[in-house]
């Protein structure tokens, strides 16, 4: 198990560098730095205020070097100084981890709050009407586009009861409810896309373990139906749902780059479309590793967790 | 009963060959089973001809402004609606269709061929090889798709071109993922073996041999991206690193100057959202019933 934990943890460092290596040249293989985008709202360009500005930034140096140096301040936990706002990336980044956190892990409880009991529901009466309702109610969900689906919400909103949801980002302190609205819809509108994949797992899976032996055999002994399917068959069906949740998780924060821009929600996922578009690299490139750390770690987890659900898995080289 | 070389009628053994059904016998067998699936193909069929016809259904130049008529809400002259710049919004959505399923096969054909190709040599040759491609393919896979296609979209600057490899790019390791896992069995059969003995070379066997056998996942792998696909240009386009103007996209239609107006003319929104759900909506469907029609290993899945 330890070296088992070990050796995913070394194939994710290798990952690790290899994204920051494609990440890094991608960035500056884009045309125009934040220089060009600075000069291009002015209007003027001066040649030598322009190559100041490069070299103060470290711009002029050769790729390879800013590199090194982007690693080496990585190494000691220092992300570098925003380009645009002139602050330390990290001040920046600080306030919004939380935001997208709480959206990411809201969205989750409702895909899998709705999810799993409607793919139970799903499989239990198959091919029946309601089943036929219940896949159609699913595909619908993995075909709206979230943020349109967000847009929607706030329409109808505004149609039907006249209200309109806050435009700015209200913090849980300084009011509870609204807090709770304000990221209720957007995480209802991301979940419902996600719970579409949970719910069509939780069906198939579940459908799969229902013709199993001991299943019969739990009906056979007169267990009540409650037991039989929650207790005896989705224990063993579980466990695919639980790797589309792993994936889930690492995709939603995807998701949430369209939701929060349309929700103007100040999180992280909205901060790098507009640190991209600005090319400040240290922001985008630091956003982007941190992604992928949550990605990799998230996955890991849901190998873990296989071996706790199920004790059949055996963790070997 | 001709006398064979070993002297048993092995011919005769040989059970006639059933002749094939005809590809519309097929097609209304496939719609009587699978009629969700049927369904979805209609779907996407009206929306092929809406986009190949589009010049003869516009009613509007798709990109023409009219002052007098911004935010027109539906009516006889402007069926959808018009958005602020007065442009007919069912005239842009018909040429819309154009740059959806342009953007949208394109990329899935491009990322799902590139994988496929890799996911079969990286499992044909095995060994360092595979390990090495294997790792490469994490490092691409390391980031949710729109992410990934986000930068990739945002670095190489907006057209057409870029946005079709911003969005196939990150298709790849899946596509080669699914095709790795069906070629690490297929290599392993008798055939191949067969095909080795009698010393062909081995671009030959996967080529020629191999990669046909691998058609059913790889259809059903390219139909389920699909849908992905159009969502994710949905969403570029939308953030403003999609495609770029004066083509009208389903995704831009929705950004910025529409949800400014939303609450004055709900239309902008509406409409074009709709579109992109049911082109995305058809090609789920028809995902679904062609893969548990070709590979009933998944169903459900």
């Amino acid at each position: 198990m330890k070296t088992y934990i070990a050796q995913r943890l070394g194939i994710g460092l290798v990952t690790l560098f290899g994204m920051s290596v494609v990440i890094f040249l991608l960035l500056r293989l884009a045309p125009g730095n934040i220089v060009d985008i600075l000069f291009s709202t002015g209007g003027y360009v001066n040649p030598a205020e322009r190559a100041a500005i490069e070299r103060e930034l470290g711009l002029d140096r050769p790729l390879w070097a800013q590199y090194v140096e982007w690693m080496g301040q990585l190494a000691v936990g220092n992300l570098g100084k925003s380009y645009r706002y002139d602050l330390p990336a990290w001040e920046i980044i600080r306030p919004l981890v939380p935001v997208t956190l709480e959206l990411a892990m809201l969205s989750l409880i409702i895909s899998v709050v709705l999810g799993v009991p409607l793919g139970v529901i799903s499989a239990v009466r198959q091919d029946t009407r309601l089943d036929y309702v219940l896949r159609v109610f699913s595909l619908a969900g993995l075909s709206m586009p979230s943020f349109w689906l967000g847009m929607v919400i706030i329409l109808g909103l505004v149609a039907w009861i006249g209200w309109i949801p806050p435009v700015t980002y209200v913090r849980m302190s300084e009011n509870f409810w609204l807090h709770a609205v304000q990221f209720m819809l957007p995480a209802l509108a991301v979940g419902y896309r996600s719970s579409a994949l949970i719910m069509r797992i939780t069906r198939s899976s579940l459908l799969e373990v229902l013709r199993e032996d001991y299943v019969r055999t739990a009906w056979a002994k007169g267990q009540t139906r409650r037991a039989v399917i929650w207790r005896h068959a989705l224990k063993n069906a579980i466990l695919p749902v639980v790797t589309v949740i792993g994936i889930e998780f690492a995709f939603l924060i995807g998701g949430l780059v369209v939701t929060e821009t349309v929700f103007n929600l100040p999180g992280l996922a909205r901060f790098l479309v507009q640190a991209i578009l600005w090319r400040d690299y240290p922001i985008v490139q630091n956003l982007v590793m941190f992604i992928a750390v949550v990605v990799i770690l998230s996955n890991l987890l849901v190998d873990m967790l296989y071996g706790v659900l199920d004790p059949r898995v055996r963790y070997g080289s | 009963m001709a006398a064979s070389p070993l002297g048993v009628g092995t011919t005769a053994v040989l059970p006639a060959r059933r002749p094939q059904p005809g590809a519309w016998t097929t097609l209304v067998r496939f719609s009587r089973k699978k009629p969700l699936g049927a369904a979805g193909g209609v779907i996407m069929l009206v929306i092929l001809l809406t986009a190949v016809f589009a010049d003869q259904l516009q009613t509007y130049d798709p990109i023409a402004t009219d002052a007098a008529q911004s935010l027109a809400p539906p009516s006889w002259e402007h069926w959808l609606g018009s958005d602020h710049l007065g442009r007919d919004i069912y005239s842009r959505i018909v040429h819309g269709a154009r740059v959806s399923l342009l953007v949208g096969v394109a990329s899935t054909l491009m990322g799902s061929v590139l994988g496929g190709i890799i996911g079969l040599l990286s499992a044909y040759v095995g060994g360092k090889t595979d390990l090495i491609t294997q790792r490469f393919m994490d490092i691409l896979q390391g980031l949710p798709l729109l992410v990934l296609a986000l930068v990739m979209s945002a670095a190489l600057g907006p057209s057409i071109g870029n946005v079709i490899l911003a969005i196939s790019i990150p298709i790849i390791p899946r596509a080669a993922r699914v095709i790795r896992a069906s070629v690490l069995t297929i290599r392993e059969m008798q055939y191949v073996e067969a095909a080795r003995a009698i010393g062909l070379r081995h671009l030959r066997i996967a080529f020629r041999h191999i990669l046909p056998n691998t058609m059913g996942p790889f259809i059903v792998l390219a139909t389920a991206q699909l849908g992905g696909a159009i969502l994710v240009e949905a969403a570029l386009s939308f953030l403003g690193v999609g495609v770029p103007e004066p083509y009208p996209s389903w995704g831009r239609m929705l950004s910025v100057s529409a949800a400014e107006y939303a609450q004055k003319a709900p239309w902008l929104v509406l409409f074009p959202g709709v579109a992109i759900s049911l082109a995305v909506f058809g090609s789920n469907l028809l995902g679904d019933a062609l893969r548990d029609t070709l590979d009933p290993r998944l169903r459900g899945a």
